[in-house]
């Protein structure tokens, strides 16, 4: 087993379609070695690995305050339910390297103390990380349990809350309010729970084998390592791409002048990021503090180029539209707010002299509906709304000034839309690029 | 007599927008367009604890909690 070089790790020898079986996950990656919780804590903790799922969190200190809980031994949910429709990196690793995510799993239920590690995965998923688990029962690798739960298809299934409560078969794939707790407090069958990505746990797969020197050999001192993205614009279909963090995307992607001219603007992070001004999100280094920085964040590696001739306020109020939809219409300011922010942005796009209050109302609207939702649902809408009406307000001016855009095909994908098209042509595929659909 | 920290905390899952808190603490709770409360500030005034604490015991749906921060 030779430890990767380059900034290639989780798609190491990735070929279009392949599943990496048991006997060839063996053999390219050498078996976990046998340590013990500690030395597991302190692996992680020097690695400086954060969580891939998109709220980039300390790993180590997220394991350790599960951890330390001594009353009830706590359960491991491998996180793989991406709601996202612009996502789909989790089901990608799913389905070419499970062992990857298993063995992950495997680890931090060692490390955290746990004999129950649920699989929360989308149906898609399912058939892939049932034949994993039947490879490693035959092989018998691992000490404690594994099942299988599916989360229902919505936007929300992968927060953290709503996957306790999918697993505990109470309001599936509805968040609940946890208050001042967490769900590390007190989660599935009321142990203390400790829910990780399923990208986040292939990295730990390779930090358990590798070590927290190696992982930080590519990235930067905050954001170590690589991350799965899924870009879509660029090419004929969306790609899985692994980019180190703290490079650029203009780099990474391979993307020269000539073509980010034929980008209109870049929405980092899904339906719960920021859009960006084009050069700002091809030359920033690729972290989430970075994006944070620019009023963005990159989530759960979501990179969506906006090609030009394409209306962004249309989109934008489409994706509103959609997020108030997908929405767990729980809390009143969320239902409310969103309502009257996709509302407000459709008038914008379509109507734009029916907007009452102008383009100014938006952020205070922002305003009343964020940090107000047992969830971050209502945040995430709110800081999509405000990139839109900085990053597009001359665009929005033009609308209040001459009127709407004419209509063009929808591009931002969305369920019960049509696939995303291509902007430029066919590109020759990087190395580093995967199909996954 | 030790003073203690509390903050107002909302399930927003459970409040329906009745508005009785924001009437029995307005100092503390206002409503937003929608009638849901809107809380200012971090921490309860300590001149305000026991109104803020009839008003989590006045609440309909039991959704206003007043947290110890120091416990």
């Amino acid at each position: 087993m030779i430890a990767p070089t380059g900034p290639t790790r989780l798609l190491d020898g990735a070929v279009s379609g392949e599943v990496v079986t048991l006997d060839a996950h063996l053999g390219r990656w050498g078996a976990l070695p046998l340590v013990g919780s500690q030395q597991l804590l302190g692996t992680i903790d020097q690695s400086g690995l954060r969580g891939h799922g998109g709220a980039w969190f300390p790993v180590g200190t997220k394991w350790r305050s599960v951890a330390g809980k001594r009353r009830h031994k706590p359960v491991v949910i491998a996180n793989g339910a991406e709601g996202e429709p612009a996502s789909g990196k989790d089901r990608f690793l799913l389905h070419r390297s499970p062992h990857l995510v298993l063995d992950g799993a495997a680890v931090a239920a060692t490390a955290v103390g746990s004999d129950r590690i649920v699989v929360h995965v989308m149906a898609g998923s399912a058939a892939d990380v049932e034949r994993a688990l039947a490879e490693r029962a035959v092989r018998g690798i691992d000490r404690g349990t594994f099942e299988v739960v599916v989360a229902p298809d919505r936007f929300l299934s992968g927060q953290e809350s709503a996957a306790v409560n999918t697993v505990n078969g109470r309001h599936p794939g509805l968040p609940s309010f946890v208050g001042i707790r967490s769900v590390r407090d007190q989660g599935v069958a009321g142990r203390p729970t400790l829910v990780q990505n399923v990208e986040t746990l292939a990295h730990i797969a390779l930090i358990a084998r590798f070590g927290p020197r190696w992982f930080r050999s590519v990235g930067t001192h905050d954001s170590p390592g690589t991350v799965l993205a899924t870009v879509t614009g660029l090419w004929d279909a969306p790609r899985i791409v692994e980019v180190p963090l703290g490079s650029t995307l203009g780099h990474s992607l391979g993307i020269g002048p000539d073509q980010a001219a034929g980008i209109q603007a870049v929405l980092l992070g899904g339906y719960g990021g920021g859009w960006l001004p084009t050069a700002t999100a091809l030359s920033m280094p690729y972290t989430e503090e970075s994006a944070r920085d620019h009023g963005s964040s990159i989530g759960a590696g979501v990179v969506l180029l906006l090609p030009t001739g394409v209306c962004p306020l249309v989109e934008s109020a489409r994706v509103v539209r959609y997020m108030e939809g997908e929405g767990a219409g729980q809390c009143g300011p969320c239902v409310n707010g969103l309502h009257l922010l996709a509302t407000s942005l459709e008038n914008l796009a379509h109507r734009p002299r029916s907007l009452h209050g102008g383009v100014a109302a938006l952020p205070t609207l922002c305003g009343l509906v964020e940090g107000r939702g047992a969830c971050r649902h209502p945040d995430g809408v709110a800081r999509f709304v405000r990139s839109t009406v900085e990053v597009f307000a001359d665009h929005a001016a033009l609308h209040l000034s001459r009127g709407p855009c004419h209509s063009t095909r929808p591009f931002l994908p969305m369920p019960d839309t049509p696939a995303p098209t291509s902007f430029f042509r066919a590109r020759s595929m990087a190395d580093t690029s995967v199909r996954f659909r | 007599m030790t003073r203690h920290r509390y903050q107002l905390v909302v399930d927003p899952i459970a409040c329906d927008g009745s508005g009785v808190c924001a009437e029995l603490v307005p100092e503390m709770i206002t409503l937003d367009p929608w009638g849901y409360p809107i809380i200012e500030g971090a921490d309860v005034p300590s001149q305000l604890v026991d109104l803020t604490r009839r008003a989590t015991a006045s609440c309909p749906r039991l959704a206003l909690t007043m947290v110890r921060l120091d416990a």
